[in-house]
């Protein structure tokens, strides 16, 4: 696994292109298309199949950044209270007579300001891991947005915001094509820019690269704060889905985001990963949950189902390397 | 080769996974004409769930079409957004559905109503927009009304109470607790004091921590009215452990079953419910008639709703409703024989 990031040359050759895992989820994907429109006369339609997207996309913009977080070897569990904070204080406001446009503005400020605390506090306290940072900020951002709704629902949002979640652009979802932009320019950031090689370099060696002038400090207070401002992107989508929010939506939003980065082949240890893996496994797992909503599978086996294919995903580069060496020593004899 | 063959390993592994999910499914192909009609509920694994499922089921095999039975992991509007998006695709010809939020479910469902589907909300409505009618178990006024009746006998007229209740967005309790509070404000009534309404979530571990939250902050409490099943189990629980049968009195809304050991032991003396087979039965019925055309939703019309006789539908409030009768009470004397039945 390693090779393929760290030094591109030994990946030119052809065999080893084909056996990355991105191209193994691009068959479990396909395998999953063909097994869900086997099992159901409705999966193959063109309306239908677009139209799934817009049930999973929204949580989708929390794993672009999180595919970071996960290169530098962190974690980030607070993005799912995010959610409900930014989302909050964006009805309550909006309720209280700010333009919907204006609100908007706050959430993602509300959002972003909510990861740099995150990222602040992580470089304050490094003796201080992100998991328990985050785990204590999910549970502050949660109880905020408690206290400033008190277990209400909060809505009646203007009819032009309903688009966000539920409109069209010819017959694309609107969602799916700010889903796309934004994968584009994460892709892009990660894998084409400076930025990005520093994110590796500070995921594989976080010493080595404060010694050769990588801020490092810097870097994750942006990444963090990338994070809460892509949480806010969902809060938005979210709140247009749903028509109001509460502050215990988006429960366990952190988990889905984190299988999605993880079974994408981003690697929670650092330093590995690719931008379009997570991707590919996004729509891999929401096809698959859609694909088994369409002939009735009761919940509880999905989750199974789902936690299962995980538990597979994170296995497989282990099981590669045993039968690899299996297979040289096969060879040598 | 190895590597192939690995590869291999993988794929039939997940076929085989995603493939054996797909045998227990019934419901599909099997189209006769008459029609597939699909109920939402809150949660998986809620009892109560899944006795109004069963009665669904029934009213529609009677009927002789499919019935579709969705329960998502999670009493989340989110969920029930999703399995809505679902049985559109599907093409069934009828929503039935326990809301897990009045408005959240609103342009999901108005997108079924589209798609020429009927929609219905039982046992928690959604919002008038979202549906087409709504199926009450009984008149939320006595439904509120009568646990202050209760609650007051039990703890002689004075003291403090409090309500557990489902999640904070569940119109039913909502509704009930209005009452409740409306029948407080009775003069007979003036020394007892509601002290707080807490929201278990119809989650086990939650109402039971929420209950525990409840006896700490008030040593004082008299009473506790919990108008869900979850809640009032929970309850029940938390008072045969602590102790304080006895101290705090206990009614609310539950199933005879989980409830009879709490109503044995007199933790609980009596208690209220309807028949969620019963509710999930009429849904079932209504659906029909949506379907077939015998109803429109509108107020004045009546069908047949198979041995439950004839409803007919009236106004409540924004929307329309049909009904399915008074809250029945559960107590010593009786409870053995429903604990059998639900």
């Amino acid at each position: 696994m390693n090779k393929r990031i760290i030094d591109n040359k030994k990946d030119t050759n052809l065999k080893s292109f084909f056996f990355q895992w991105e191209w193994l989820l691009v068959l479990i994907f396909i395998v999953i298309n063909i097994i869900n429109a086997n099992l159901s006369p409705y999966y193959l339609n063109f309306n239908t199949i677009i139209d799934a997207t817009m049930t999973f996309l929204d949580k989708a913009f929390i794993v672009l950044p999180m595919a970071f977080i996960l290169v530098l070897g962190d974690i980030d569990i607070s993005v799912g209270s995010t959610v409900a904070l930014s989302s909050v204080i964006m009805a309550v406001l909006y309720n209280m007579g700010l333009p919907m446009p204006i609100a908007m503005l706050v959430c993602l400020a509300v959002g972003a300001l909510c990861g740099f605390l995150n990222g602040f506090i992580l470089v304050k306290f490094k003796e201080l891991s992100a998991v328990i940072v985050t785990l204590s900020t999910m549970i502050i951002y949660r109880g905020i947005a408690y206290i400033i709704l008190e277990n209400q629902a909060s809505g009646n949002f203007p009819k032009w915001y309903t688009y966000l979640g539920w409109g069209y652009v010819g017959k694309i979802p609107f969602i799916l094509i700010v889903f796309i932009i934004f994968a584009i320019i994460f892709g892009l950031l990660l894998h084409k820019t400076t930025f990005g090689r520093k994110v590796f370099a500070m995921g594989n060696n976080i010493t080595a690269s404060k010694f050769s002038g990588v801020k490092i400090d810097k870097m994750k207070i942006i990444i963090f704060t990338l994070t809460g401002l892509m949480s806010a992107v969902t809060a938005i989508f979210l709140a247009s889905r749903m028509g109001s929010t509460r502050p215990n939506v988006a429960t366990g939003y952190e988990l889905d985001v984190i299988a999605m980065a993880v079974l994408g082949g981003i690697s929670s240890a650092g330093g590995k990963g690719r931008m379009i893996g997570a991707v590919i496994s996004i729509f891999l797992i929401g096809f698959l949950r859609y694909g088994l909503g369409l002939i009735n599978i009761p919940a509880q086996i999905l989750l199974i189902i789902i936690g299962l294919l995980l538990i597979f995903a994170v296995m497989i580069p282990n099981l590669k390397k045993t039968f690899g060496r299996g297979l040289r020593t096969n060879v040598s004899k | 080769m190895k590597r192939i063959l690995n590869l291999f390993l993988v794929l039939t592994l997940i076929f085989a996974l995603t493939g054996c999910g797909g045998k227990d499914n019934s419901s599909e192909g099997n189209k006769d004409g008459k029609g597939k009609y699909a109920i939402i509920v809150k949660n998986a694994g809620n009892p109560y769930n899944e006795k109004e499922m069963e009665g669904f089921e029934k009213a529609i095999k009677e009927i002789g079409g499919d019935a579709i039975l969705k329960a998502p992991d999670q009493p989340t509007a989110e969920a029930q957004i999703q399995m809505i998006e679902e049985l559109i695709a599907q093409k069934v010809d009828c929503i039935a559905i326990a809301g897990n939020d009045p408005d959240a479910l609103q342009p999901a469902l108005q997108k079924a109503m589209n798609a020429g589907i009927k929609v219905l909300s039982l046992d928690s409505a959604v919002n008038s927009d979202s549906r087409m009618i709504h199926v009450n178990q009984a008149d939320p006024e006595r439904i509120g009304r009568v646990q202050i009746e209760a609650i007051s006998e039990m703890t002689g007229g004075k003291g403090q109470i409090a309500v557990l209740s489902a999640t904070s967005q569940a119109t039913n309790q909502n509704t009930w607790i209005e009452w409740m509070k409306k029948e407080l404000e009775k003069s007979e009534y003036k020394d007892i004091e509601l002290v707080k309404v807490a929201y278990g979530d119809d989650l086990r571990d939650k109402s039971v921590s929420e209950m525990e939250a409840l006896l700490k902050s008030y040593p004082q409490l008299n009473g506790i009215i919990s108008p869900t099943t979850v809640g009032i189990a929970a309850a029940g629980k938390v008072i045969t452990d602590k102790g304080l049968t006895d101290r705090i009195q206990l009614t609310g809304l539950g199933l005879p079953s989980e409830m009879a050991e709490y109503i044995e032991s007199g933790v609980c003396k009596w208690m209220y419910l309807w028949n969620p087979i019963d509710v999930g039965y009429l849904a079932g019925y209504t659906a029909e008639a949506l379907v077939t055309g015998k109803i429109t939703g509108a107020e004045g019309d009546s069908f047949e709703a198979g041995t439950l006789g004839d409803k007919s539908v009236i106004t409540v409030g924004e929307g329309t409703e049909v009904m399915l009768g008074d809250p029945y009470k559960f107590d010593a004397d009786n409870i053995a024989e429903w604990k059998e039945i639900y």
